[in-house]
């Protein structure tokens, strides 16, 4: 079998589960107790920033120190796209796991930034296949949908899930000699779309991040595929954090179980976060276009 | 007859297990519910996040049909698993099913900057934000050392690693072969 490497190894470790976005130790704390597998330490949730506009960095340390001193569970902070001195200070402080997020404003319009140079595991955003594979060429050991974040609407993660599954069928259903002209169609490393083709599944672990705010939305993303969900705002943007957070974490447990679904889906008794109607949002601010 | 080895599915690392229990001659059953709980001649204990699945126990009413089963049948805990079988747990303590007399002291390597390879049983496996098991109880066999740590051990019908063989060669795993193979305990 293939060697599974200790930072896909990780994520192998997550899935199933529901990794939070939380702001102060307080919230860390109510995730974990809400069976969360791992918690995003941030100094605003998405939809705060999307709010503040301006530019959007990496946490201060401080911040992510006292996340990390606060639960047993794996702690993932973000960095800018392409800020790999921002990744260098993650590293050094002893995060679990780094997303290069365009939740943040990106630092480097080119270039993602060169993973394999790190030994702290990276999480990338990918809205297709070709994405997807770019960010597993430079060392990403987990990817997740994009999503459009902090807007509490599905509709991104869906189209990004069923732009990947699609493309995967696509490219195990090839000839082995279309397979280079889909590379270059793709903009994906041609090893790697051997290696997808040899295993009939993308190289490392695929979650769904972006817009998240309900059981059932954590069901549907599960269903289409997703291995694990990111809640981002959802949790700590609804009436009713922890009870939000363990129904979240239920519905995923048995996404393909509708009755256990409404069980969790029933018990909650505030709001969901408000969500947004994605043609409100202005082409330049939509966060899921960062990055190529 | 195949042997059945269910895998609880509540959360974390199940689907890797699958071709090392197949080359082990057995068959693999992803377990989520007391009946499939039941339905299994032995039980691995993946690993994952051992908090959330204590949660999960809890939640689904599964802990009573699990904490006898572990009793009854043949059970392997992978790391987060092992957590769950270990009679106290550390940093910071947690309920466990208790069926293995050691302490498991979680993270205690550190954190994933610290998950590394080691050699067990003559082959690299891989250490995840590993656990270290101590004050074995009388009657704990120890089955493989990485370096002095006890990584590998034993004690009636359960059994615990700290390292996860199911995330490398060879198939099956010498741990695998030990739990699922034709020699396996009844």
């Amino acid at each position: 079998m293939t060697e599974i490497s200790l930072k896909t190894g990780l994520a192998e470790m997550l899935k199933g589960g529901v990794i939070m976005d939380v702001v102060t130790p307080e919230q860390a704390k109510i995730a974990e107790g809400a069976g969360a597998v791992a918690v995003m330490a941030l100094e605003r949730v998405p939809s705060d920033i999307r709010a503040a506009g301006g530019v959007a960095r990496m946490s201060p340390p401080a911040l992510v120190e006292a996340v990390m001193a606060s639960v047993s569970i794996p702690v993932m902070a973000k960095c800018r796209i392409g800020h790999f001195a921002e990744a260098q200070v993650l590293q050094a402080l002893g995060v679990d796991y780094i997303d290069e997020s365009e939740v943040l404003t990106p630092a480097d319009e080119d270039n993602h930034i060169d993973k394999h140079a790190f030994t702290v595991p990276f999480v990338c955003g990918a809205t297709c296949l070709g994405e997807a594979l770019r960010r597993i060429g430079e060392g990403a050991a987990l990817i997740r949908t994009k999503g459009e974040p902090g807007t509490g609407n599905i509709v991104e993660a869906v189209r990004h899930l069923r732009q990947m599954n699609a493309e995967l069928r696509r490219v195990l259903a090839l000839d082995e000699g279309e397979v280079m002209a889909e590379a270059k169609r793709l903009g994906a490393p041609f090893e790697l779309l051997r290696v997808v083709r040899r295993e009939s599944r993308l190289p490392v672990p695929n979650f769904a991040a972006g817009g998240i705010a309900t059981p059932a939305d954590a069901a549907l993303c599960m269903q289409l595929g997703a291995q694990t969900v990111f809640v981002g705002s959802g949790i700590f943007k609804s009436e009713d954090p922890a009870g939000t957070a363990a129904a979240i974490v239920k519905a995923t447990a048995f996404y393909n179980d509708p009755e256990k679904v409404l069980e969790a889906a029933r018990a909650l008794t505030g709001a969901a976060m408000p969500g947004l109607e994605l043609g409100t949002i202005e082409a330049k601010d939509k966060m899921s276009e960062r990055g190529w | 007859m195949t042997r059945t080895i269910g895998v609880l599915a509540l959360q974390g690392c199940v689907e890797p297990h699958r071709a090392h229990v197949e080359a082990a001659g057995a068959r693999l059953l992803a377990v989520k519910t007391a009946a499939e709980i039941a339905a299994a001649d032995a039980l691995i204990l993946p690993g994952g996040e051992s908090t959330t699945m204590l949660r999960l126990l809890r939640v689904f009413g599964l802990w009573d049909a699990l904490a006898s089963a572990v009793r009854e049948k043949p059970v392997w805990g992978v790391c987060a698993g092992a957590i769950l079988l270990a009679q106290r747990v550390e940093n910071p303590t947690q309920d466990s099913l208790g069926v293995l007399p050691m302490t498991a002291i979680r993270n205690a390597y550190g954190r994933q900057r610290e998950s590394h390879r080691a050699q067990v049983a003559g082959h690299p496996v891989a250490f995840i934000r590993a656990p270290k098991f101590a004050d074995l109880g009388p009657g704990v066999e120890v089955l493989a050392r990485a370096g002095a740590e006890p990584v590998w051990v034993r004690h009636g019908n359960a059994m615990a690693t700290a390292f996860h063989p199911e995330l490398s060669g060879p198939m099956p795993s010498p741990v695998h072969r030990a739990f699922a193979g034709p020699h396996a305990l009844p």
